[in-house]
């Protein structure tokens, strides 16, 4: 799976929507420039690795996400966009570009103007997180938990509709543009800050494991079995809100791969124990959002296909395994 | 583990409602005590109750001496270990791995188990005799077996209590059979106070050490002998179409 990781994150950074020959990336990748094609080395070096990385670590996050969520909502189908929390980081989006900036494009705002967004993203889905930790103890039923992330959907999506309706034409565009998803639109310059905060959030991830593997028996048992559940509910509210919000407001709402992730590394590893299946499924989360990266330049005319197109292809097929799967036992 | 559990003018209950009121009992290790009563009487409440789920409204729970309230989660996870209705389903989870579970208080940060853990778990396995199914899925267990796995993690956790939640419903009637009988044996061997609630009353008085007969937000506590002869059985067990008798101590259906 790590073979395959920088695999993928080699082809990731030699193939692109431009091409560029094989020996010419090697060059440039050694530090020299390629005569004649200055704006070669820019490609490679300012646009692709950055990619490339960004395209790794949402991935990580959102794989780590969807596992974090499914142990902690004792649901299969658990996962950031299905449960509505990238749609509460939407629409704190929705608010900073929208509202109040409406001029600029992600790329183009400022360092402040940055944070605004991530800080935004952070709060809708903090509050979604802590609306449906609420819920959750209301609703016994797994489904009822779900339809409510689809309700909590609707809502939000119907404020960004509203919001869009009142904003300028430049503003939409951007908005629009944000929500196809694009690994891209990270950067060079934003990659370290990027880097940060995802990165913490997996290390504060990989510190729940033991605290996971108790939940999967349920909250009573976890106590019992010397869990301090509220403490450990609070610290999943926060990882889950800092991966999604992070990733979602720099690469826009990308779907699926939180709720399909997990699945796929319990059905390649055969355990439901986080102290294997967390490091797996970032592993496969990362090597998954590769892929998409990779396929989103297939048109090799220079232009790509956003990322939001080709997630719920790759996603769907494993959500309806999962669902026949339930369907024999019960849901 | 010599234990006592002592329960002093215990009050249990919610916020707006008091359950059961003033109870005062003291269960001694190596005895297994049924707990009977109709629903909603108050048995999982007092259950919840002693294994700090919810705090008790008034009164006190000691445990070898010791104030439940005054344990940290991690002693009282060394204390208490629970069996409770709620189903456990955790995709790909063998039985070997749910008796490991009950070692968690006692692993490190990671949860990593150390090869004690692991023989630990193994010998609880054997104790409540499914052996053989250690490799097998949780998912793939009878209910009986499902049981016997989670008494097994119980076991593994080496606390002087163990409290079950109707460990015998929904079972066959063999498999309850089987549970009570096994309850009783390691209570007695392993000298550790087992309190469970059931509805399996003609089973309860013949199997346990001693019964708790929850009515009418009241304990009487005693062995069968006893409760028989002053009558709670008798009045607890009385409806239309039930006789207690008292003789033979089983339950005559017109």
């Amino acid at each position: 799976m790590a073979v395959l990781m920088i695999l993928l994150s080699t082809l990731n950074v030699f193939c692109g929507s431009l091409d560029i020959p094989m020996a010419d990336v090697w060059r440039i990748l050694c530090g020299n420039e390629v005569e004649g094609h200055p704006a070669w080395s820019v490609i490679i070096l300012q646009g692709r690795i950055p990619q490339m990385l960004t395209a790794l670590l949402t991935g990580m996050a959102l794989g780590t996400c969807g596992l974090l969520l499914q142990t902690a909502f004792r649901n299969p189908l658990a996962g950031p966009s299905i449960l509505g929390i990238d749609s509460g980081a939407n629409l704190g989006v929705a608010i900073v570009l929208l509202l109040l900036g409406g001029t600029t494009s992600i790329a183009g705002l400022t360092l402040g103007g940055q944070f605004l967004i991530i800080i935004a993203a952070m709060a809708g889905a903090l509050s979604i997180m802590a609306l449906l930790m609420v819920l959750s103890k209301l609703l016994r039923s797994q489904v009822m938990l779900l339809i409510t992330g689809v309700i909590i959907s609707y809502v939000t999506g119907s404020i960004i509709q509203l919001l869009n309706y009142s904003a300028t034409e430049q503003g939409v565009f951007n908005f629009v543009m944000w929500g196809m998803g694009n690994f891209a639109s990270v950067g060079i310059e934003r990659l370290p800050i990027f880097c940060i905060l995802t990165c913490t959030g997996l290390l504060l991830a990989l510190l729940l494991i033991k605290p996971l593997d108790a939940l999967l028996l349920g909250d009573r048992y976890a106590e019992n079995l010397g869990i301090r559940i509220g403490r450990v509910r609070q610290m999943l509210l926060l990882v889950t809100g800092l991966l999604t919000s992070t990733t979602t407001a720099f690469c826009g709402p990308i779907s699926f791969i939180g709720l399909a992730v997990p699945h796929l590394a319990r059905l390649a590893l055969g355990t439901s124990y986080h102290s294997t299946l967390m490091p797996a499924t970032m592993l496969i989360g990362a090597n998954l959002s590769l892929l998409c990266n990779l396929l989103s330049t297939l048109p090799r005319d220079g232009s790509i296909i956003p990322i939001s197109v080709i997630t719920p292809i790759i996603g769907a097929p494993v959500v309806l395994h999962v669902i026949l799967k339930q369907n024999t036992t019960k849901l | 583990m010599s234990h006592e559990l002592v329960l002093q003018h215990l009050s249990v209950g919610y916020d707006d409602k008091i359950v059961l009121s003033d109870i005062s009992q003291t269960l001694e290790a190596g005895q297994m005590v049924c707990m009977l009563g109709s629903n909603g009487a108050g048995k999982s409440t007092i259950l919840r109750t002693l294994a700090g789920f919810q705090p008790a409204l008034s009164g006190k729970v000691m445990i070898g001496g010791r104030d439940l309230t005054s344990l940290s989660v991690s002693e009282r996870s060394k204390t208490v270990s629970v069996v409770l209705t709620e189903r456990v389903e955790v995709p790909y989870m063998k039985v070997a791995d749910l008796a490991l579970m009950g070692r968690a208080p006692y692993t490190g940060f990671f949860g990593k188990p150390a090869r004690e853990d692991r023989i630990i778990a193994r010998e609880a396995i054997e104790m409540v005799g499914i052996g053989s199914l250690a490799e097998r899925t949780v998912d793939t267990l009878s209910d009986g077996e499902r049981q016997k796995a989670l008494l097994a993690k119980a076991l593994a956790q080496r606390t002087p209590v163990i409290l079950l939640d109707e460990p015998t419903a929904f079972l066959d009637f063999h498999a309850k059979v089987s549970i009570l009988r096994l309850l009783r044996r390691l209570a007695h061997e392993l000298n550790r106070i087992i309190l469970l609630s059931t509805h399996d009353v003609e089973m309860a008085i013949q199997l346990s050490d001693g019964l708790w007969v929850v009515q009418d937000g009241e304990i009487t506590a005693g062995t069968a002998a006893m409760l028989t002869k002053n009558g709670v059985l008798g009045h607890y067990l009385q409806a239309e179409g039930i006789s207690y008798d008292e003789k033979e101590r089983t339950l005559k259906i017109r």
